[in-house]
Formats: structure tokens, sequence, C-alpha cells
């Protein structure tokens, strides 16, 4: 087994070929995956390795390719449908609410849907509302869907196989911000879990949860605050739904403080939902009231010291992590 | 092909009566006047073809071979039903008939029509996805997208469209700025024509032909079959929008009454075969109301089954 210095980009890519070799009813499709090589560069390359059958451009029509990708999967093929960002999804949502998301129930659990939705997600690169927001809490609604937030190289490499395994639909949110995010990676990745969430840091004093692009904001608070003396367990929640509450549960009753990080805005968001799940189960064990750290209640400004104030950073988990230990903040 | 769309004819009839029972509930769309669509575009096609329908869908689901006490349960939200009584009217399923519903949202089948058409293609096998939709899903965006894809890409889908000339209360002419749906079509460079949808046997030789050309390969074939419903869009509508005139003016273009003339004409015993078919049909329609009254319920216990896929149905 070898270590590779390799991006989030090629993990995710390394992840579709490994795919593509290993099922033959596996294709990608989705607008500019083809020659365009991905707007994100995530399938450059591929086309030329697995041709114009399996790597398929789509014209620009959300619903369309979508719905034909829950056709497909249920004709037998195992698609993995690239939409170009979450805020696009939209012009999709009827297909994967209405039909991938519902079709199994529906029809007494005749018509499973083993699709796989790629899509971006997440703020940080100027690029204004329409480009930048985090929808995830829309799709983490929806009973009949597995939504998946890859935050780390191990994920991006790893969660797309066990994905394309499971039977129904699944959604994977990668954030934009990740995809030049290097580091070592072991070539041959091991499968990763996609029912659970993961500790990415062992502490005592706060559980600070986390996921996506927030996961590296939270890690980075952690190490400031350990260099205060306060000690934060950072749990990355990466399975959005259906939500594993209890590995979140599970920390809070070991550090009896909680503060959830969530880019969505905070009105009807993921965070609610976590905060709520600790209100519910483990009240008596908290030691201070659940704090909440996400983005204003804005569109997503374009101008760089807006956007920042916008959205949660190091410095804001910080500060919540101190006011819930109480130490100031 | 009679028989059949007398067998669909008295099945809506008799859910009619059991609706007005409040033994079937919710909404429930009939095809009364549609059935040589369904007749004549069933009968055309092969195991092998995949289906998806629409709301208006008892007269497919029963052409297609689906077990009437199995739909009749379903109506009644049985276990038994067609999806186990979590579908009712609007979402009979079955898959071994490759019958892929039963879908309430107006245009959202296209795109999974033009899925399991690029699924046929991409496993080489020539199975054609036919799509049944209204003249009001192609004001729909979904529409043209699916359209355009499955032309783009030249694949096995056969649209056809259910020009009844309403979408609910609007007519066509307040809907579409082109009502001509063969236009629609051809902007995507798909052969498209009409057919007399009131004619079973227009709608067969019609829909022989379309699925001849798709299996060649060549391209997806959009139909439009004109037809018209007798009855109202569902069981909670008033009918306001159309004069009673209009209906009668299409109801001497039965297309139960125009195709047993036919053939009387043609010096075949239709009345002696129909005296047979409606005894054999009532037969019928009484053992699915019997197996449907019978029929358990699901247990509340299940309430989430088929949330997610369970290991054994995978
Ligand atoms: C997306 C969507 N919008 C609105 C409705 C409500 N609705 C149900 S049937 C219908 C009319 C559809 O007309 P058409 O497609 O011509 O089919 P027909 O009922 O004539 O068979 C409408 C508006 C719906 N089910 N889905």
């Amino acid at each position: 087994m070898t270590v590779v210095e390799t991006t989030y980009r090629e993990a995710m890519r390394a992840a579709l070929r490994d795919a593509m070799t290993r099922d033959e009813r596996v294709f990608l499709m989705g607008e500019d995956v083809g020659r365009y090589g991905g707007c994100f560069a995530v399938s450059m390359g591929l086309l030329e390795e697995f041709g114009p059958e399996r790597i398929r451009d789509t014209p620009l029509s959300e619903s369309a390719f979508v719905g034909a990708g829950i056709g497909a999967a249920i004709g037998g093929m195992r698609p993995v449908v690239e939409v170009m960002t979450v805020n696009f999804s939209l012009l999709a949502l009827d297909q994967i609410l209405n039909n991938a998301a519902t079709l199994l129930h529906m029809s007494g659990g005749q018509v499973a849907v083993p699709l796989v939705i790629r899509m971006t997600t997440g703020a940080g690169r100027q690029l204004a509302a329409q480009h930048s927001h985090s929808l995830e809490a829309f799709y983490a609604h929806i009973p009949g869907l597995r939504v998946l937030a890859p935050a780390t190289l191990e994920d991006a490499r790893g969660m797309l196989w066990p994905a394309l395994l499971d039977p129904d639909p699944v959604i994977l949110f990668e954030h934009g911000s990740l995809y030049a995010v290097s580091g070592p990676l072991e070539d041959a990745a091991p499968e990763v879990d996609i029912t659970s969430a993961a500790i990415r840091r062992a502490g005592v004093d706060v559980t600070v949860v986390a996921w996506g692009g927030c996961l590296g904001k939270a890690l980075a608070a952690a190490e400031t605050l350990a260099a205060e003396g306060i000690s934060a367990e950072v749990v990355d929640l990466r399975v959005l739904r259906p939500l594993d509450s209890a590995t979140v549960l599970a920390s809070v009753r070991r550090t009896h403080r909680a503060v959830v990080v969530d880019e969505g805005w905070r009105s009807g968001s993921l965070s609610a939902e976590v905060a709520a799940r600790i209100a519910e189960e483990v009240f008596y064990d908290l030691d201070a009231p659940v704090e909440r750290v996400c983005s204003a209640e804005v569109p997503v400004p374009y101008a760089k010291h807006l956007e920042d104030a916008a959205l949660p950073q190091a410095e804001t988990v910080a500060a919540a992590c101190r006011r819930a230990v109480g130490a100031g903040g | 092909m009679l028989a059949q769309m007398v067998r669909i004819r008295r099945f809506e009839e008799a859910c009619v009566q059991l609706y007005s029972q409040t033994r079937i509930r919710g909404f429930m769309h009939l095809c009364i006047g549609e059935e040589a669509v369904a007749a004549g575009v069933m009968g055309a096609l092969a195991e092998r073809d995949a289906v998806v329908s629409t709301y208006r869908e008892h007269g497919h689901a029963l052409a297609r071979g689906l077990p009437m006490p199995e739909v009749m349960a379903e109506m009644f939200g049985r276990a038994s039903g067609s999806s186990r009584g979590r579908g009712g009217s609007m979402h009979l399923f079955d898959t071994t008939r490759r019958f892929y519903g039963g879908n309430a949202i107006v245009a959202g089948g296209l795109p999974l029509a033009v899925g399991l058409g690029l699924a046929e293609r991409m496993q080489h096998r020539d199975g054609v996805a036919v799509c049944f939709f209204g003249d009001g899903a192609a004001a729909e965006g979904e529409f043209h997208e699916s359209l355009n894809l499955a032309a783009l890409w030249r694949l096995p889908v056969l649209f056809v469209c259910e020009n009844n000339l309403y979408a609910m209360g609007t007519s066509i002419e307040r809907e579409l700025a082109v009502p001509d749906l063969a236009l629609h079509a051809a902007a995507y460079g798909m052969p498209a024509w009409p057919v007399d949808g009131m004619d079973v046997e227009a709608v067969d030789q019609a829909t022989r032909r379309a699925l001849d050309d798709v299996r060649s390969g060549e391209a997806p074939v959009f139909l439009e079959m004109r037809t018209y419903r007798f009855r109202a869009h569902s069981m909670y509508d008033p009918e306001l929008y159309r004069d009673k005139a209009e209906v009668a003016h299409w109801r001497e273009r039965d297309p139960v009454e125009v195709f047993a003339a036919r053939l009387r004409g043609e010096g075949v015993a239709v009345d002696e075969e129909l005296t047979l078919v409606e005894s054999a049909v009532a037969a019928e329609i009484a053992e699915a109301v019997s197996f449907a009254e019978a029929a358990p319920l699901e247990p509340v216990e299940d309430l989430t089954r088929f949330v997610h896929s369970e290991e054994g149905q995978r």
C-alpha cells in the first residue's frame, strides 16, 4: 500500500474511474462532464478513457437528465449524475423528490432507484448568490434519499462505490472549496462507511458538529482552542440523511456542551435538526445551551469581506465554543 | 380489442359506484372515452417494452395486463394492491410487467421514459420505452427537455400524447401557443403524426408502425392521439368549462360503438360476442371487488417500509 499526495478533485476522479472499471453499468452523465472535463475538472480525462457512451455530456436540462438518470437506474444501469451546483439542482428537484425518493414507496417496494447524484455546494469563492448556497438541508429533509457530505480525501475517494452499491438514491455534496485541498491518501483507499458520522478529533470539553466545507473550519477552531487549554471534540456529521444522531449524542454525553456549525441559513436548517435532537435526547447532560454557528440570513454576497462575514469562520466557531465552556468570547 | 375496451369501460363504471359508496377515495381520474388509446397501444407492445403512465392510468394498467383484482385492491388501499395500498388510483405499478406507474406530476414521467430508453440502448436490448401524457403536459418544461434529449441521443422512446383537448378545465387553445402538437415534436426533429384516438384499429396500426421505426433505431417517435374524455376530469370536477353539446357530439364517436359498428358491417357476430364479453367482464369485476374487500390492510407497523430498499429485494 502506497501513500500518494493527491487532491480532493483527484480523489473524486479516482473514485469515478474505479467505479466505472468495476461495474460496466456505471456511467457518468451531466453538463460538461465530457469534453470540457467537468466544470470543476473532476472528470478531466475520463472521456478519453471511457468514451462518450459512458462519459455523457448532456444539454442544459437539469430536470430531463436527472430524470433520465432515474429512468436509466430503473432500467438496470448504475448512473452517476452530476449537477453543476446545488443551486441549479432546484430545476431537478421535482425529479429528485417526486420520483427518485418516492417511487420505491409509492410502488409498494417494487421500483428501487439505484442512482447517485453528485453536486457542488457552498460558498467561499466570491461567486455571489446564485452559485454559493448550501441547500443540503432541502435534500436532507426528504425520506427515501441518502445524503452524504464527503469532507476529507478519504471520503471523496471512498464514498462513491458504497453509494453505488446502495439500491436507493444517494446524493453526494461536494463543497466547492474542497476540490483543491491536497494531502496524503492511500492509493487503494479503503471503503468508507456511508451510514455513520466520524469523530475527526477527540476532545473532552465541547463537541463541535460540522460537515463538508465547515469541517476544516471546525478543526482549525479546535486547534486554536487547544492552545487555550480547551479540548474540543470535532464530529464530522458526514451523513446528512439518515442522520447518525447516536455518534453526536454519545459525544455530547461525554463533553456536556455542543456547538453546531452549518453553512446553511439558521432558520429551518440542518443545525436546527441536530440541536433539536440534542435537546430531545441528552438535555440533562448539557452544561450549557447548544450553540449554533450558521450563515447570516442573506443571499450570499459577492464582495469578499461581506461573503466572509456571512459565513461561519474558524474564529466564530472558536468564540461559540468559548461561550459554551464559559470561557468568555 | 373490443373486449379490452369493454373491460376498461365497465371497470371504471364500477369504480364510480364504489367511489360514491366511499369505498374508493382520493383523486380518481377516469379514461372513459379514451379506451381505444389504452387498448390499441398496449396491444401493440411487446413484453420487453417499458411503460410510463399518468394519473389517468386505469385503462393503461388493465390493458398492460395488471390483474384486475390487484388494481381494485389498490384502489381500496389494501395490502394486496398493485402498490400495497401506498399508491392508490394514481400510482399503479407492476415491475413484472414493466409498468412503471402511475405518475401524478404532469410531465414528470417523460424524463423517466427517456432514461428507460437510454438503459435499453446502453444494455443493447431492443425494448422501447413508451410514455403516456396529456396535451397539458406539452406546456411543461420537462416535456421540451425530454423530447430534445430523446431526439438528440436518438433513443428508443415512443411518446404517446393523449390529446383530449383539455388540461383539467383549460382547453388546448388556452394552454398552447401552438396547439398542433406534431409541430412541437417536429421542432425536435422527431417523426410525429396525429392518430384518430377514437378508432382502436387506427391506434393499433399507428403504434405498430411507430414501434417499428423506433426499434429500427432511427429516433424516437411522437404520436398524437386525438381523443376525448366523456367524463369529468376527476370525481371532484363540476365541469363548468365545456358544454353538454360538445360532449354529446364526441359521444357519437364512442370508441366502443364505432368499432362494434365496423365489425358488424364486416359481418362479424358482434352482438353475440358482446354478450359473452359483458358477462365475463361482470364476473371479473365482481371477483375483483370481492378480492379487494377481503384483502388485508397493510399493518400500520409497516408504515415506514419501502422508504429504503430492504434486504432480499435488492
Ligand atoms: C406539475 C403539475 N401541475 C399541476 C397538476 C394538477 N393537474 C392534475 S391533472 C392536470 C391536467 C393535465 O392535463 P393533461 O396533461 O392534458 O392530461 P389529461 O388530464 O387531459 O389526461 C393538472 C393541471 C399536476 N398534477 N402536476
